[in-house]
């Protein structure tokens, strides 16, 4: 774990990385030519899908540390409530239907309508079912996840093979925003979200402990509750809205920040927003360039490389126990 | 400080305490014992507001149900039978969320919240293991933190639901002489779940015994732990030894 004062010097490289992403491009290393429209038009790019990566990544990041805090499971991440199932349906009903090309904001508010709609069943048949228990959570996302996703694929079996195309690409995940518009509405969002979870941050430590200690020490969980997760999947939603399905860094990054920072939200939750940022858009840049002029899937990039990196250190925790640091600031 | 007044509650259609009565005082220390699924855990859930009741419950004289969430946890503080053991928190974090009702919404602890940390894990000799992990300790170390945790909040009244589970002798002791101390000088006010009679019998001087959610007695340890009462309340035949060397009662099954 590393002592809280010197996590500041961590952040030192973060906006070094980010010149580094801008910097990079499938022609090659060097700024853009910004007097030529050429030259302007992909700086423009690369600067949108730098702001992108960077507010979609936060956005899963703090989203996964959020959901794992409340429904106390390591295997969840901003997806486990049928967030992406929904967006993917709410999406292939807007390409299906012909409406994307009326508007660039079609996709991403089909997406973004699907996924909250999503939410909000998963919490209304979990209430019925018993109350917001984590375990009741999870297999109602899951059980409403998998329907969703069955009818997606009825949707596709009755599509046009264009439309089957459109909707495959777009759940591969890009990051390429459609207008700054977009970005604009989509950051908004992902910053309201981010901050209810900082300002709960308390509310999650004690959440950690379980539902009935958090009411002991104070919460008031029946608000708190639905606070939480509405705001760990609003992030999820405004993120699948802009970018498709995304994953690995809402599961990954809270998992290796938690091993490197401990589990005080307070200190987690900016960090998993800084560095899930800069990871995203760091495996987006290796995306787009690393078979260049041929882009890859952001969502490969995320896996291959998070994946050995996050075993290391699961294999590293094991073979050296203690992972002890100064005790930290609630 | 406590008043119960025909207090039953259910999870779902299951009755688990039924028309319930008992006042505890200011300074009290009393002990809940019965047996297994006597409803003892679900009347500390029904204190603390978690578990909705029908009847009267009362804590420094309002209606639980009527009590902020913040203001009745710096009133009552819990001491859980298990806690959550895989949470990188460090042993000092974790007391510290003992505060998390005193402390402002926004910005850190106060020198005050350091204060109470560090008396509360001195108090449970807990204060060496500050920066140790939670998942690195055993479970009587894990008990007396969350003991600690509950102290933290210095609070007027201590829920505690079996504590003692964990812990080996010495620090059984310990916790219940801890318990004590408090309990004469700072007037906190203490129910306990106990399932070993012979412990409860020996630091609490008022025991109020449950069976299938109802109170069938309530007074000093030689009124209540009676083999009539006994085995009437675990339907097994139990024998009964004074012990006056430490003035307690022997509980043994007969077989």
């Amino acid at each position: 774990m590393i002592p809280q004062k010197q996590l500041l010097f961590w952040l030192i490289p973060i906006p070094l990385l980010l010149a580094f992403c801008l910097l990079s491009g499938a022609a090659g290393f060097g700024l853009p030519d910004a007097a030529t429209p050429t030259g302007r038009a992909l700086l423009e790019l690369r600067l949108s899908r730098i702001v992108t990566g960077f507010f979609v990544g936060a956005a899963l990041s703090c989203s996964g540390c959020a959901l794992q805090a409340v429904l106390r499971n390591a295997l969840a991440e901003p997806y486990v409530l049928g967030v992406s199932s929904g967006g993917s349906l709410g999406a292939a009903v807007v390409i299906v239907l012909g409406l994307a090309s009326l508007t660039p904001l079609a996709l991403p508010l089909g997406a973004f309508v699907g996924a909250a709609a999503t939410l909000l069943l998963v919490c209304a048949l979990a209430r019925r079912a018993g109350g917001y228990m984590p375990n009741t959570l999870i297999l109602t996302g899951v059980v409403v996840g998998s329907m969703l996703s069955s009818l997606l694929m009825l949707l596709l079996s009755f599509a046009q093979s264009r439309a089957v195309h459109s909707i495959t690409w777009w759940m591969l995940g890009s990051l390429q925003a459609t207008s700054w518009s977009l970005v604009t509405l989509i950051a908004f969002l992902i910053v309201l979200a981010l901050a209810t979870l900082i300002v709960e941050s308390r509310t999650l430590n004690a959440l950690l402990l379980g539902t009935e200690t958090a009411h002991n020490l104070g919460v008031r969980t029946r608000i708190a509750l639905p606070l939480i997760l509405g705001a760990a999947t609003l992030a999820a939603a405004a993120a699948v809205a802009v970018s498709g399905i995304i994953g690995f860094v809402g599961l990954l990054i809270p998992h290796v920040l938690r091993r490197l920072t401990g589990a005080n939200h307070r200190t987690l939750l900016p960090c998993a927003a800084l560095f899930g940022g800069t990871f995203l858009v760091l495996c987006d840049t290796l995306a787009r360039t690393l078979f260049a002029p041929h882009e890859i899937p952001v969502g490969v990039v995320t896996s291959l490389f998070g994946g050995p990196f996050f075993l290391y250190l699961l294999t590293r925790a094991r073979h050296h126990a203690p992972l002890q640091g100064e005790a930290t600031t609630l | 400080m406590i008043t119960l007044g025909h207090v039953s509650a259910s999870y779902r259609d299951a009755r688990v305490v039924n028309d319930v009565s008992f006042h505890v005082a200011r300074g009290e220390m009393v002990a809940l014992v019965g047996p297994n699924g006597a409803g003892k855990s679900s009347l500390l859930r029904v204190i603390t507001g978690l578990l909705p009741a029908q009847g009267s419950v009362q804590v420094a004289g309002v209606e639980v149900s009527k009590l902020c969430p913040r203001a009745r946890a710096k009133l009552l503080a819990v001491v859980p039978q298990e806690i959550a053991c895989d949470i990188p928190y460090s042993a000092h974090d974790f007391v510290l969320l003992g505060r998390t009702a005193s402390l402002p919404r926004f910005g850190g602890p106060s020198a005050a919240d350091y204060a109470a940390v560090q008396d509360a894990m001195t108090l449970t000799e807990t204060w060496p293991l500050r920066q140790r992990l939670l998942p690195e300790m055993s479970g009587g170390e894990r008990q007396r933190l969350a003991l600690a945790m509950a102290l933290a909040a210095r609070p007027e009244i201590i829920l505690l639901d079996e504590p003692t589970s964990h812990l080996d002798l010495r620090h059984r002791a310990e916790m219940m002489r801890l318990l004590t101390r408090l309990n004469r000088e700072q007037r906190t006010t203490v129910l306990m779940v106990v399932h070993d009679l012979t412990l409860a019998s020996q630091f609490f001087p008022r025991l109020i015994l449950l069976s299938l959610g109802q109170k069938i007695a309530d007074g000093a340890p030689a009124d209540v732990l009676t083999p009539a009462l006994l085995e009437t309340a675990y339907a097994c035949p139990v024998s009964v030894f004074p012990l006056p060397e430490i003035s307690a009662l022997c509980i043994l099954p007969r077989l």
